[in-house]
């Protein structure tokens, strides 16, 4: 058997635990994710899904435990961690003040991709015909596809999504998958916080779920459970 | 180049802060407007002779700027807060220097505009005269204005995370602007008393050491601050 190099992994996370005040949100979390692995992390309200999420995106400290994303501590090296993640998070983190061209026009000056992206971009996430519409008059709906654009530009090795089809019809939450897909497909990694396994079970590998900030039942989305869960959906 | 790309991010935040003032109407003149709302109140409290107005016209118009200042600090990095942008922008790569390059370009451009506003307001209200030297007085403005938004840009981004921090930031700021704004307050005085090699000179000079050192200690402690 081989075994998988610290490198080869997305996420290699050991006994993280994190506080809020006197509160353990995360007790000692375990998590390993391939390059090219897509996971859903279930759990109810509160029991840190939100957290670990952020943790591995550089944006929250553990108090213990080592997160390393494809072999970068995200303390000690957060700045190589930040070049390797995109980030959904749950707000989707644009301006309201700026149309829809101008923020991605802006990403793409802190991304130093090329300004032509941004018109493909927008027409990829269908925001093209509102792209000089400020965005502030957008339905989160909208924002949401704005913030999925974003992502498109960072093309980031490691994606986290936090309920990334929230808010999102259904054009949206297939345009969610094929990012997904077209990440994962370049050598890419998902972890996404879902709370209904439907919109994301033709994509997912397998799921996870947080309880008392513990990881507990990985379960394999096979396309048995693909079927089962489209049905019930329907 | 890496300080190139560095530098067209602070630009790209620059740009967009600048832009989104415009957008949003109402930032600047407010703020500009309560400056000068500050000037006339000054000049209630001094009363009605001109030599007196003339004296303290230049403290007078600092402090003016300082309080409007204050909330224009503040909202460089509530444009940040309101969508949950700040996550965004710390997680772009590069150095968070840039972050703070761009902050203070904005800040510098919004505050120095501001300043033109309050000046000739102050020269109006308090009659005083442009002296011949103006190119200096225009020196020791953007100087003064330097050190202001170099301080008022970091402990901002300081105070951003607190809930408290339209408290917090004055509290943090205003003790440590004590030197530029007293550098800053006599300069333009002397400047204005006709003194421009004696007492301009030294205090410009110093006005302009004061600057080097918040802007460089800035610089460098900025990424700590920032970061998580």
């Amino acid at each position: 058997m081989t075994a998988i190099g610290t490198n080869d992994l997305a996420i290699d996370a050991e006994n993280v635990a994190r506080r809020f005040e006197t509160t353990w949100v995360l007790r000692g979390v375990d998590l390993r994710l391939s390059a090219g692995e897509v996971v859903g992390l279930l759990g109810a309200n509160g029991t840190g899904k939100s957290t670990l999420l952020r943790i591995v995106a550089t944006l929250l400290r553990p108090h213990a435990g080592s997160v390393r994303v494809f072999g970068h501590d995200v303390v000690r090296a957060s700045g190589d961690v930040r070049s390797l993640v995109g980030y959904l998070a749950h707000a989707p983190g644009v301006y309201g003040d700026l149309t829809a061209r101008e923020n991605l026009a802006f990403a793409a000056s802190m991304l130093d991709r090329d300004h032509a992206e941004v018109d493909a971009t927008l027409e990829r996430v269908g925001l093209l015909d509102v792209a000089d519409q400020t965005v502030r008059v957008f339905s989160s709906g909208m924002q949401r596809r704005l913030a999925i654009g974003r992502l498109l530009l960072i093309r980031p090795r490691l994606l986290l999504l936090d309920e990334p089809y929230s808010n999102l019809d259904t054009e949206g939450v297939a345009l969610v998958n094929s990012v997904i897909a077209e990440r994962v497909d370049a050598g890419a990694a998902a972890l996404a916080v879902v709370h209904e396994l439907a919109p994301a079970a033709s994509v997912l590998d397998r799921t996870l779920t947080l309880a008392d900030g513990r990881l507990g039942v990985t379960e394999r989305v096979d396309e048995k459970t693909v079927i089962s869960l489209v049905a019930n959906d329907r | 180049m890496s300080w190139r790309r560095e530098w067209r991010r602070a630009r790209a935040i620059a740009w967009k802060d600048l832009r989104t003032e415009r957008r949003s109407k109402a930032g600047f003149s407010s703020v500009t407007v309560l400056a000068v709302t500050i000037l006339v109140l000054f000049g209630f409290a001094l009363g009605p002779d001109a030599s007196v107005g003339r004296d303290a016209a230049p403290g007078v118009i600092w402090l003016a700027v300082l309080f409007a200042g204050v909330l224009a600090f503040n909202r460089c990095y509530q444009i940040e807060l309101d969508g949950g942008s700040l996550e965004q922008l710390i997680l772009y790569p590069g150095t968070r220097r840039a972050i703070f390059a761009g902050k203070l370009l904005a800040n510098f451009v919004f505050v120095a505009l501001m300043l033109l506003v309050v000046v000739f307001a102050g020269i109006v209200l308090f009659q005083v005269r442009i002296p011949s030297s103006w190119p200096a007085l225009v020196g020791i403005l953007a100087a003064g204005t330097i050190g202001l938004v170099t301080l008022g840009t970091f402990y901002a981004a300081m105070a951003s995370r607190s809930r408290a921090r339209e408290v917090l930031l004055p509290l943090l700021l205003f003790p440590m602007l004590v030197p530029v704004l007293l550098a800053a307050m006599e300069a333009t005085k002397a400047l204005l008393g006709g003194n421009v090699m004696g007492d301009a000179g030294a205090w410009t000079r110093l006005l302009v050491a004061f600057d080097v050192i918040f802007l460089v200690a800035t610089f460098l402690a900025f990424e700590f601050v920032i970061e998580v």
